[in-house]
């Protein structure tokens, strides 16, 4: 079942001399759910925009269940479902006029497209609202009512771009049932983009880590993990670069990271390292603030592998300004 | 890719028709702004000017009826475009666009719906204007030539308010270009005033737009009076209509949605 039935071969695209995908080639296999991860502006969107036939690719050449994506336009979009980052219903229409607009353009006929909707609308639990317009609908709501019309034709591929963004943590999980359900039922493999870490890790049987437009990191959510590496443990103290400098010599931590006031320590057995830190900062004289233990998540992988973590890549330069100046006033305050 | 899907053509005409017949105050207010010309523009100069040509029995409240008929098609045709720039705002165009159906289907679905939304607007018009008795129809063919004026009026702005929109993507900038295109195309139209008496450049305005043959024509078709044959205004009218709709699945082909 290694089929891969999307193939990417070197894809590129570029705005004037910016690269937003950068030379990638990966293949997705049937019937899993495969994630791109990654920062906004790192590509993830570009991707699926080409490979849907939105977006014609500078170079590089890709292929969705053998349909050349140049090509054969038609084929590729007949065998695929896609659900936007931001909305694209008629909020004039009712839900149910929604999804039969689908079924029309894409030429089910009558019996089917009657069947059809009546089987989507209940995977995503909508019946009772179906023939209200979507105008009223909540932000929830409209996300299902997009998947279940991106399900309408029968697709062979179900592209998600960002499907639970700025939805609320109880509607993110149910979103993400629905995802499993479609997945395991109707035999759909789902291609999904997300910069949430815990979604790609719960949702994604292989995830790929994309960064500045290039592919990082390619391999199931756990082997990511291993491959980094032990236990998290993170200390807050009074004086990061001292405390620093004495743990590099204790050969029981095998990286040490420094962030602000913060240490990033990969140990194993994390839970019995802790009093021997706490022990070696008393003797030394370091004022703990905090101490907590984690086990590595794909955050984790995003920081080794780039340098930053993804909350920090996507604050623009000006926000990260701001805070900075921010944070300098309250501990002026304080002071 | 490049062949007919009549199955698309009228899904996108249903959907225009839901979302017109849904819009009641939509089609008040486009019938509104007629009337008042009709009404208040045409009782107005009827009583302070003496109109020199007109024929006897034509007052100038039935001369201006076509030409209120001709603005009701014109600008209902060309806000039509309206729709494609509500879509992309809204996003619903990324779905039609994704969707496995040539552009041409998509081009003609819009236009099918536009025309028959300012068609039935322009029908409503005349309905009135002849329910107010401003002339009365006489005959079928007459009847029937103004109808195809109005289908050919109607299809040449719905393509191209379509271009509009194929090339301005927000709301505020559609309507700053459409009034810009719309008020004089109206004006130069001898809807208002015959071209007899106009001052010479004013006269080839009016003859390089396209308007005044199909006001020209209704006017021929419904009071029985022109300024050129009604050969003639129907050809320009056929001539432009099919190029409109020529440039119209041309720009709208390379519409990029993002």
């Amino acid at each position: 079942m290694n089929e891969h039935i999307i193939q990417t071969i070197e894809l590129t695209k570029k705005y004037g001399n910016i690269k937003a995908v950068d030379n990638v080639s990966l293949g997705i296999r049937r019937g899993e759910i495969f994630g791109l991860l990654g920062p906004n502006g790192a590509g993830k969107t570009t991707i699926i925009k080409m490979l849907a036939t939105l977006l014609k690719p500078t170079s590089g050449f890709a292929e969705v269940w053998h349909h050349n994506i140049l090509k054969e336009q038609d084929a590729v979009r007949r065998s695929i479902g896609i659900v936007f980052q931001d909305p694209s219903v008629d909020t004039e229409l009712t839900g149910r006029e929604n999804l039969d607009f689908h079924a029309r353009m894409y030429g089910l006929n009558k019996e089917v497209r009657e069947k059809r909707i009546a089987e989507v609308l209940d995977l995503v639990e909508l019946n009772d609202r179906a023939k209200a317009f979507v105008k009223f609908y909540s932000g929830g709501m409209q996300r299902r009512l997009e998947i279940a019309r991106g399900l309408m034709h029968y697709p062979k591929v179900l592209f998600l771009d960002e499907p639970t963004l700025g939805l609320d943590a109880q509607t993110r999980h149910r979103i993400w049932e629905y995802i499993k359900r479609l997945n395991n039922a109707q035999k759909v493999t789902v291609v999904l983009t997300t910069h949430y870490m815990e979604e790609a890790d719960y949702l994604c049987d292989r995830v790929a880590i994309i960064d500045h437009g290039k592919i990082i990191a390619l391999d199931k959510p756990n082997n990511l993990k291993n491959a980094i590496g032990e236990d998290i443990i993170s200390v807050q103290v009074s004086d990061g670069g001292k405390f620093s400098d004495i743990l590099t010599k204790i050969e029981f931590i095998k990286r040490i990271r420094l962030h602000d006031d913060f240490l990033f320590l990969s140990v194993e057995n994390g839970e019995k390292m802790i009093p021997r830190i706490l022990r070696l900062a008393h003797e030394e004289g370091v004022l703990v603030h905090s101490v907590s233990l984690r086990k590595p998540t794909l955050e984790d992988v995003f920081l080794t592998f780039t340098g930053r973590t993804i909350r920090e890549q996507e604050a623009g330069v000006k926000e990260q300004i701001r805070m900075k100046a921010k944070a300098s006033m309250r501990m002026g305050g304080k002071r | 890719m490049k062949s007919l899907d009549f199955t698309a053509i009228y899904t996108i005409w249903l959907r225009e028709m839901k979302r017109f017949f849904r819009a009641r105050s939509r089609l008040i207010g486009s019938l509104a702004m007629p009337l008042f010309f009709l009404l208040f523009l045409g009782m107005g100069f009827d009583a302070a000017f003496k109109f020199s040509d007109m024929p006897p029995g034509v007052n100038y409240i039935a001369f201006l009826a076509p030409g209120i008929i001709g603005m009701a098609l014109l600008f209902n045709s060309i806000t039509s475009g309206l729709s494609v720039i509500w879509d992309r705002q809204f996003g619903f165009l990324k779905e039609i666009m994704v969707a496995p159906v040539s552009r041409v289907s998509i081009v003609l679905g819009k236009t099918l719906g536009g025309m028959t939304t300012a068609l039935l607007q322009g029908f409503l018009i005349l309905l009135i204007v002849v329910g107010l008795g401003c002339f009365k129809i006489t005959g079928v063919i007459g009847f029937l030539s103004a109808v195809i004026c109005m289908i050919l009026i109607a299809t040449s702005f719905v393509c191209l308010g379509l271009i509009f929109a194929s090339i301005i993507n927000d709301m505020q900038g559609f309507h700053l270009i459409m009034t810009l295109f719309t008020f004089p195309i109206f004006i130069l139209s001898s809807a208002l005033f015959p071209l007899e008496r106009l001052p010479l450049w004013l006269k080839y305005l009016s003859y390089i737009n396209p308007l005044t043959y199909g006001v020209d024509g209704l006017r021929y078709c419904l009071i029985g009076m022109a300024h050129f044959s009604l050969t003639l205004d129907l050809f320009v009218l056929v001539c432009f209509c099919i190029f409109m709709i020529g440039l119209s699945t041309y720009f709208f082909g390379n519409v990029e949605v993002d």
